[in-house]
């Protein structure tokens, strides 16, 4: 634990007359700063030790076929490539919608987000076929207990990106109506932890289940 | 009832008129009490005229006091309900022997000991300290709030809605029948397809959403808002506890929302993760849910640590010893409260390499809990002691909790859990812990911290009598059951053949009936100092001398919580402070910047309680219909940017004249 | 109470807040981030459906570590991850987190493979039959003839 002051001023930034310590803030120079973006980090924290139960119960339950199918026999990796790259971009384009942000285009972050927006709409669409593709194979999430884990890992992902789609779009909405303010950019920074989060969490599914699953 | 059964599954789902159970008489004397008690509530308060205030002043408020408050109101009603559980049960084993069956049957008393322990952990001991936290931390820190007013509100009517989940359980259908923790495959659709595990399910799931985010605020708060000068190392200790609880809170509970959330899909669309067939295993559940429930328990006992370490120095007037190794205890405990779940099921068949893993790290882990009962004991040590109420509940932590402690260690020997796995030792090991630990803790620091909140002390008469009959109860109550359990006697059992037995349950009853008294007496603790408040005024701010910077504002504090950010030099700020002269300002007062309240927790709250109960009772339409309200309301929420606003400098001014005047006439 | 426009930042202290920009991008960062990513995703890829390595196990290992190694890329390109976040906050959750997966990973893999070795009926002709599970409620799909899983 860090044994240094994190607030904005130590005492001695407040000295009285003569040496005498000083009590209070009379000027009320101690701003403390915003709490936002820790939060948020801490928030992706828990939801990161969500992912871990998952992968955990993937882990030990992933291997059950019941002599059903397994992942030789279902995962396309072709398709796990291209939905992964769909991902990848959409993280680029998120980073060059904050680059926009930061320079205050308000357009031209608008325009990456919009782009960003339909990269994860690709991907959720990828993924959504694939599952159709499942099911209609005969690999229900209730066949066995490797595919409840494989649906519930994957999908729980899922349903983080389109959330994060859903999020995307109601600030870009909110910008448009009120612009790159403060607490808006607050918001699009928080949305960028999110989705480049989504991307780490994806890159130890691709690997953890898709690649490691068919060896 | 309706002529259409197809009609009726679509609009009741499976809810049917029979899910009342008016047959039960011992629920039908439950709902007429709780009608009639509502109903003088409800009268009371339309009498008085105190919807308004309720609403606006409470309700709505996001002000991290009043929400501290109600936070501790709630539990403290749960703990009626969660009490009553225990007296039948009490009641039913110290009866039921031979060919007397008793008046529970094993079905109601199932559902009771499942009650019982959810409503104890999750709707008394969370609340309690998740309560007590809320309240306390910001004016510690010399904050005027917590990092975000608004989650804070949210939170707290998560954790209602959840309450009102479990109690509807009551009146409507039933609950799980599976213990507290409902392990599959008992909790599972084929064992238990009606609605009590989905009560359950639901009841915590909600309920954990407020912890988790309660959690991640107190984090942020106490990182980011300390007042300036406060380093971490000067923290107060309950401070420390808190940031380490709250950490814990953060870490642990997305294992819970993500084990329960595979147990609802086996039950609702019929995976297999903890099925017996097509390869699920239900020891995964109890593993995953053990990772929660361990650092659960320390969630519920680090505060209580926090709580006692304040109150030694405060009357023991000295400043606590060893306050590094205080704080370095703390943390390890938060770090290896991670590596002992195992020793809730020694007895799965890990085999020995596995069981002596956690033996030895469940062993260690006593080690910094004892350095923090050293510590206190050197704090008394040459001190010059006080034996107010709060004192009288730390001593009597000391000497229980320690041989709950000793209990704990014994347990960890896996060769003996294997004997005591399950029996009634357990029960009354934990029990020694958690009441001995966490509720006198609790109950320390509401006496603490009562005339901070509401400005009177409470009744030290009853307030100590409250103490003895918890402190003696407890141990009638819960020493028969460490016997019985080294007889073999096993947990959760609501019949025996054995009627040499008996004297053990009834002594244990007679100690139930005790801490019934002590609970009483806690009410009449409230009532009558609520009565005699004049005469117990705290007019300073700092009835016990205290050290820590809360007791150097007004008794309330202002909404603001200081007029001027405090300045800290040292351990202990405001008794820094007065030992070097510190005078309160007088003038200079500036506007202040505050969190508008909101109604939008309490909505999101209700709607959740109908969610969850459309749910619970497979009525969809209600289900799709409350849950897009719910992402409705939450997102119109985002667009209201107007959250904030400024008390005016002659209100400020006037509130802290009144303050220096309210001194001066005491001087 | 005059109310102050939505974008005047109020935290609890109820004082105007000066919000610390978070770590920074620049372009360069960004693709060279991406880039890094691209390769460290298509090597795994190319490695599996090509089956260069011809050992599973070593093939397992190594992409793993490619994994890894990407994760790290996100974090520091990405993510911005650094020691100086929030006064060193930010990665020290980041660690704590990190051990708290592994924990529960490694925990829960070691202790079920014990469970499982030791309590699931052995594969020699031994075994009871499992209870048919009855079909409930929504969804629950109709019971599959039994086969005993025998875990690794």
């Amino acid at each position: 634990m860090a044994a240094h002051s994190t607030a904005a001023f130590t005492a001695d930034d407040f000295k009285g007359p003569g040496d005498t310590p000083v009590f209070h803030d009379a000027e009320g120079k101690h701003h403390p700063e915003g709490g936002t973006m820790l939060g948020f980090w801490l928030y992706l924290m828990s939801d990161c030790l969500i992912f871990a139960a998952l992968f955990a119960v993937y882990a030990v339950l992933g291997r059950n076929y019941a002599a059903g199918p397994s992942p030789k026999d279902l995962f396309d990796l072709k398709l796990v490539a291209l939905n992964t790259s769909m991902l990848l971009f959409s993280s680029i384009t998120y980073g060059f919608a904050m680059l926009a942000m930061e320079k205050e285009s308000q357009g031209r972050m608008q325009l990456w987000l919009a782009v960003t927006g339909l990269f994860g709409l690709c991907f959720i669409g990828l993924e959504l076929y694939e599952f159709q593709h499942l099911i209609h194979e005969g690999a229900t999430p209730q066949r066995s207990a490797f595919l409840s884990a494989f649906f519930t890992l994957v999908g729980t992902h899922g349903l983080h990106v389109s959330l994060g789609i859903v999020w995307l779009v109601i600030l870009m909405v909110q910008v448009q109506m009120r612009g790159l303010g403060t607490e808006n950019k607050r918001r699009l920074m928080c949305l960028s932890m999110f989705w480049h989060f989504l991307d780490v969490v994806w890159i130890g599914v691709f690997t953890f289940v898709y690649l490691m699953g068919v060896l | 009832m309706f002529s259409n059964p197809d009609l009726q599954k679509l609009l009741f789902g499976r809810l049917t008129l029979d899910a009342i159970p008016l047959h039960e008489p011992i629920l039908l004397v439950t709902f007429a009490m709780v009608g009639l008690g509502g109903l003088v509530v409800l009268g009371g308060l339309t009498y008085f005229r105190l919807w308004g205030p309720l609403w606006r002043d409470w309700f709505t408020s996001v002000d991290h006091k009043k929400i501290g408050i109600m936070y501790i109101v709630l539990a403290l009603v749960m703990l009626l309900r969660g009490f009553a559980d225990a007296l039948m049960m009490r009641a039913q084993q110290a009866m039921a022997f031979g060919d007397v069956e008793g008046y529970l049957p094993p079905h109601h008393y199932d559902q009771i000991f499942t009650a019982h322990g959810v409503i104890m952990i999750f709707f008394v001991a969370m609340p309690l300290v998740t309560g007590l936290m809320n309240f306390v931390v910001p004016l510690q820190i010399g904050a005027r709030d917590v990092a975000f007013p608004f989650l804070n509100n949210f939170s707290f009517w998560m954790t209602v809605a959840g309450a009102i989940t479990v109690m509807a359980s009551l009146f409507v259908g039933e609950f799980a029948r599976t213990g507290w923790l409902a392990y599959p495959p008992l909790s599972g659709p084929a064992m238990s397809p009606g609605v009590g595990v989905d009560y359950y399910i639901w009841a915590l799931q909600i309920a954990g959403i407020g912890t988790l985010l309660s959690g991640i605020n107190l984090i942020a708060t106490i990182v980011k808002m300390r007042a300036p000068g406060m380093g971490m190392m000067r923290m107060p200790i309950f401070t420390w506890t808190a940031l380490c609880t709250n950490i814990l809170i953060v870490a642990a509970f997305p294992i819970l929302t993500a084990v329960l959330a595979m147990l609802s899909l086996d039950r609702y669309v019929g995976t297999h993760f903890f099925s017996n067939d097509l390869g699920g295993n239900p020891m995964m559940y109890v593993n995953l849910i053990w990772i929660w429930g361990h650092p659960e328990v320390y969630i519920l006992i680090l505060p209580a640590f926090g709580v006692f370490s304040e109150i030694t120095a405060t009357f023991s007037r000295k400043r606590l010893f060893g306050y590094a190794s205080m704080v370095y205890a703390t943390v390890v405990i938060t770090i290896l409260s991670y590596l002992v779940w195992l020793h809730h099921f020694f007895t799965m068949g890990s085999g020995a390499s596995v069981n002596s893993f956690f033996g030895i790290t469940t062993m260690i882990i006593s080690i910094p809990t004892g350095a923090k009962i050293f510590n206190w004991l050197f704090t008394m040590y040459k001190g010059r002691i006080d034996f107010d109420v709060p004192m009288l509940w730390t001593i009597g932590f000391m000497v229980t909790f320690t041989i709950g402690g000793m209990t704990g260690v014994l347990l960890a020997v896996p060769p003996a859990d294997f004997v005591l796995h399950n029996s009634l030792f357990l029960i009354a090991h934990f029990h020694n812990v958690i009441i001995g630990g966490v509720l006198f803790g609790m109950l320390a620091g509401i006496t603490y911290w009562f005339p901070k909140a509401f400005g009177y002390k409470l009744d030290p008469f009853w307030g100590k009598t409250s103490f003895w009959f918890w402190l003696t109860g407890f141990w009638f109550a819960f020493m028969p059951l460490y016997i019985l359990g080294l007889m073999g006697v096993t947990r959760r059992v609501q019949h025996f053949d054995d009627p040499s037995l008996q004297i053990w349950f009834v002594i244990a009853a007679f100690g139930a009936f005790l801490i019934l008294l002590g609970i009483a007496s806690f009410a009449v603790t409230l009532v009558v100092s609520f009565l005699k408040r004049e005469e117990l005024r705290d007019v300073t701010g700092d009835p016990w001398n205290g050290r820590t910077l809360e007791w150097a504002t007004s008794s309330p504090p202002p909404d603001y919580n200081f007029a001027f950010t405090p300045v800290v030099h040292d351990h202990d700020a405001w008794w820094d402070m007065k030992k070097r002269g510190y005078t309160r300002p007088l003038s200079g007062f500036q506007k202040i910047h505050m969190p508008r309240s909101t109604a939008t927790g309490l909505i999101l709250g209700v709607l959740s309680i109908v969610f969850s109960f459309a749910m619970i009772w497979y009525i969809w339409w209600l289900a799709a219909l409350t849950f897009v309200a719910l992402t409705v309301v939450t997102i119109g929420h985002t667009f209201n940017y107007a959250r904030d606003f400024y008390i005016p400098v002659d209100e400020v001014v006037r509130t802290e004249n009144a303050r220096t005047a309210l001194l001066a006439e005491r001087v | 109470m005059s109310a102050t426009s939505g974008d005047v930042d109020v935290r609890g202290s109820g004082r105007e807040v000066h919000e610390e920009p978070g770590g920074h991008g620049s372009f360069r960062g960004y693709m060279t981030g991406f880039l890094l990513s691209v390769v460290l995703t298509a090597i795994p890829f190319w490695l599996v459906m090509a089956d260069v390595l011809g050992n599973p196990r070593l093939t397992g290992i190594v992409v793993m570590g490619f994994a890894v190694v990407q994760i790290v890329v996100h974090m520091v390109y990405f993510l911005h991850m650094n020691t100086k976040s929030e006064g060193g906050w930010t990665i020290l959750a980041l660690i704590f987190t990190l051990t708290l997966v592994l924990i529960t990973l490694v925990g829960s893999v070691w202790v079920m493979y014990h469970l499982d070795t030791n309590m699931m009926p052995a594969d020699h002709g031994m075994h009871m039959p499992a209870p048919q599970s009855v079909p409930v409620e929504p969804g629950t799909a109709a019971p599959a003839p039994h086969q005993h899983q025998h875990q690794h």
